[in-house]
């Protein structure tokens, strides 16, 4: 099809959004990342049954985390499609961009270079 | 197992306000079990800390370690060679493995980053429910499996009381009156003369930490 999308969106593959974990979210952020959004299977359609569902539970979960820190929580964000919609793939990909450029950057982002142990 | 729920946020934040390396002691057991003070909420709480002092720019450096468990001293030694590089400990283990913790060492700040709740039964992922006191006077022999302490909002020991109204308790309908269900179970059992026994009050007075020892498990006299 090769549709255009926002270049500074770096898709991570996983497996199923199930495998998505609330940590792998929080890094992103923590690691000066400006948002991450999750793309599911929709829901009622995961080839493992709540993998998507699952998921969504944990990006509402991580939004609250990021608000109690300080930051905006609608950073990260959960959208659903179906393997076959690839014009929506790049529309999400294009509205996450505008809504992230909205918010602005991420006030993490002076401290990317320090680490975290745990 | 022993049930507990992380602290708020902003309480957790402010406890530690005054320092700057913080060692995070997570407990492998029954909160890692009920998923409130494991290795990966130590790693979401680790995280959250880290960004929020950030946000302040007020950073501090903290890191994370989670032994097996924190109410016993077996597996507390693994801490002995970190502590010294920190200013403060955080503890997600319940109140036991917190107390054991700080009194290992005790010229270091302990501070509680989880509330301990009950001793409970988990329903499902991430549900819990409570079921037991720790009375000190187990009476489920009497009452077929279903501790009234517990489970009645009284707590009473012998009942019901007048409160029970169709199978619910007084002080909510969708509270199941424990006496209600406990007669339904004995009496399935064939065993209603249970519900006869009286069970003396226990005593809740001038209680002091409670001690057991098992059984063989005795240290013998010095001579």
């Amino acid at each position: 099809m090769r549709l255009d999308y926002p270049v500074n969106v770096k898709i991570i593959r996983v497996p199923c959004t199930g495998k998505v974990d609330v940590m792998h979210l929080m890094r992103t952020i923590q690691m000066g990342a400006d948002g991450a959004y999750v793309v599911g299977c929709l829901e009622g359609s995961c080839h493992y049954k709540q993998g998507n569902l699952r998921a969504r539970e944990r990006v509402m979960h991580v939004q609250k985390l990021l608000e109690e820190v300080g930051l905006e929580g609608d950073r990260v964000r959960m959208y659903n499609l179906s393997s076959g919609e690839g014009p929506t793939f790049a529309a999400y990909a294009k509205e996450m961009t505008e809504h992230i450029k909205k918010l602005g950057p991420n006030p993490l982002k002076k401290w990317s270079t320090a680490t975290n142990k745990e | 197992m022993i049930v507990a729920q992380r602290k708020p946020f902003d309480e957790i934040k402010n406890l530690i306000k005054d320092y700057k390396k913080i060692l995070n002691v997570g407990c492998g057991t029954c909160v890692a079990v009920c998923l409130a003070g494991g290795e990966k909420e130590v790693a979401v709480l680790n995280a959250e800390l880290d960004m929020a002092r950030k946000l302040e720019d007020n950073p501090i450096e903290i890191d994370g370690f989670t032994v097996e468990r924190q109410c016993d001293r077996e597996y507390l030694e693994a801490l002995d060679s970190k502590v010294k590089d920190f200013d403060a400990l955080l503890s997600m283990a319940c109140g036991a493995g917190i107390q054991f913790l700080a009194e290992r060492y005790p010229d270091k700040p302990v501070f509680p980053a989880v509330d301990t709740t009950f001793i409970g039964v988990n329903q499902d992922v991430g549900w819990y429910e409570e079921r037991c006191r720790s009375c000190s006077s187990c009476v489920l022999g009497l009452t077929g499996g279903i501790c009234p302490v517990t489970m009645c909002a009284k707590g009473l020991y012998n009942g019901p009381c007048g409160g029970t109204n169709q199978g619910s308790c007084e002080i909510d309908k969708n509270q199941p009156c424990a006496w209600f269900m406990i007669y339904e179970r004995l009496s399935a059992q064939n065993r209603l003369d249970c519900i006869l026994e009286i069970t003396p009050p226990s005593d809740w007075q001038n209680q002091v930490p409670r001690t057991v020892i098992q059984p063989g498990y005795k240290k013998p006299e010095k001579v």
